[in-house]
């Protein structure tokens, strides 16, 4: 009974350690990005914004990349396990989450800056599109049908955003080239930026990785126990109930 | 080297009956002759009561011409899903063996061959309500760019229409999952008929670089389609 109870929770001693040091990593994070770096000589206290909004499109690019590794994983017939399906179903819930963020905070940050929400730059509008078509993504994960079918139709799907998204990338470039990249791409690579600046960066999208690594497996426990639940299914529950209550 | 010819001459075979059925479909059904059309073409009427101005829509004319497509091309996909989820046909295709990559290409060729009639409808419609002008070359550009455009949709559409089929809210998953995929060849497609119309004085010739795009989409959707589509139809 004990083992079954420990089964059913997705903390591990792991992720507890990992959850700690995610948390501490955030409050030190919020202090330096807040109060102690300076404000910069041009953006002013808007780079504040920005120890977010990097961490944050990092991290979505990042879920996405796992989201398409995982997926081919789980199609490639010797790795096929649905672990790999929930993996890639739980990257793209933290992506599509982050990337929102960072859609939000990036167009705050272009308002002060840049005296507008939106530019239509090559790579904020793939970013948008890769916005909406994990979306679609995860509206397809929840179509219901068995858990291969699931896995099998997204895992596909996952493949061919990868497919769309440099294709959109290029034809969206094509359209207008005529961006402000320099000052996008200036952003990271200052080299006279502030050391301290560099270094909230730097903190933030390594605290953001971690809280990735920790998202993810929570939730792609949870994703587990939810598969769970449907396979035992009601006769199962009712079966245990009855036996509850005999006791 | 003759397993490989034959497969593909199953592949060709099935491709043509699918598509020959689907379109026997369209022609006794009308579908899209009397409900998809004069979608389109009340779109087209109330795009120019939005934009409200002759130049204005002289000048995004090519634009309208391919939204109108695209928004009537769900529908066509959601038809053409429609008769096959419905009586479990599609299930009962699987059956028979037909190769899938097959079943693919023939329901992506009579989709195809429905957007080229809706968007030739569109033109001229364009030609009509928006005094969009075609010279001789811009309607060869014009012709090339239809015909390129319309198979990277049906491709598309093809794909995402089998995934989405018999689903329960199909009716709102395929806007959101084709839409963003299709986004190249609007530009590509309205960038092409831009020069084809002449808009703004842009010559014919800067249309054709933008056929590049489109005929790459095409390709690329198509191959996909035809491999993956198998393991999209759920047994």
């Amino acid at each position: 009974m004990t083992a079954t109870r420990e089964r059913n929770v997705t903390g591990t001693p792991f992720t507890r350690g990992l959850g700690v040091v995610t948390l501490i990593g955030i409050a030190l994070l919020v202090i330096l990005g807040l109060f102690v770096s300076p404000p910069d000589v041009t953006q002013g206290e808007s780079v504040r914004i920005m120890y977010a909004h990097v961490p944050g499109a990092w991290l979505a690019y990042l879920a996405f990349i796992v989201t398409g590794v995982s997926s081919a994983a789980y199609l490639w017939k010797r790795t096929r396990s649905l672990t790999w399906d929930r993996i890639a179903g739980a990257s793209a819930e933290v992506g599509v989450l982050f990337m929102g963020i960072s859609l939000v905070t990036g167009s705050l940050w272009g308002r002060i800056t840049w005296g507008t929400f939106w530019t239509w730059d090559a790579r904020l509008t793939t970013t948008a599109f890769l916005f909406v078509t994990y979306v679609g993504y995860l509206a397809v994960r929840g179509l219901g049908g068995s858990h291969h079918q699931r896995a099998r139709r997204s895992a596909v799907l996952a493949l061919l955003a990868v497919l769309e998204i440099p294709l959109v990338h290029f034809s969206v470039q094509l359209w207008n080239t005529l961006h402000q990249e320099a000052s996008i791409a200036g952003r990271g690579t200052d080299v006279t930026m502030d050391g301290l600046m560099l270094f909230s960066l730097f903190l933030g999208v390594i605290v953001f990785t971690l809280m990735y690594v920790w998202l993810v497996l929570h939730r792609q426990r949870a994703l587990a126990l939810q598969d769970m639940v449907d396979d035992t299914g009601l006769d199962a529950a009712l079966a245990a109930r009855r036996a509850e209550a005999v006791a | 080297m003759s397993d490989t010819r034959r497969a593909f001459a199953s592949v060709r075979a099935t491709a043509r009956l699918i598509a020959v059925k689907d379109l026997r479909i369209e022609r006794r059904g009308r579908v899209l002759t009397n409900q998809v059309l004069p979608f389109a073409l009340i779109v087209m009427v109330m795009f120019a009561f939005a934009l409200d101005s002759d130049a204005v829509l002289e000048r995004v004319a090519p634009g309208l011409v391919w939204l109108a497509t695209l928004f009537s091309t769900l529908f066509v996909i959601a038809r053409s899903f429609a008769v096959e989820s419905a009586d479990g046909a599609l299930d009962q295709l699987r059956t028979t063996g037909a190769p899938s990559a097959g079943i693919f290409l023939g329901k992506a060729l009579a989709l195809m061959i429905q957007l080229l009639a809706l968007v030739a409808v569109l033109v001229l419609a364009a030609v009509v309500l928006y005094r969009a002008d075609i010279s001789w070359q811009g309607g060869v550009l014009l012709v090339t760019t239809a015909v390129a455009a319309t198979c990277g949709l049906a491709a598309v559409g093809t794909l995402y229409g089998g995934l989405s089929a018999g689903a329960k809210g199909r009716e709102t998953l395929l806007p959101l999952l084709v839409l963003p995929v299709v986004a190249p060849v609007l530009i590509g497609a309205t960038r092409a008929t831009e020069s084809a119309f002449g808009t703004n004085g842009i010559a014919v010739g800067e249309g054709w670089p933008w056929l590049g795009l489109l005929v790459v989409f095409a390709v690329l959707f198509s191959v996909t389609g035809a491999i993956a589509f198998g393991s999209l139809l759920d047994e």
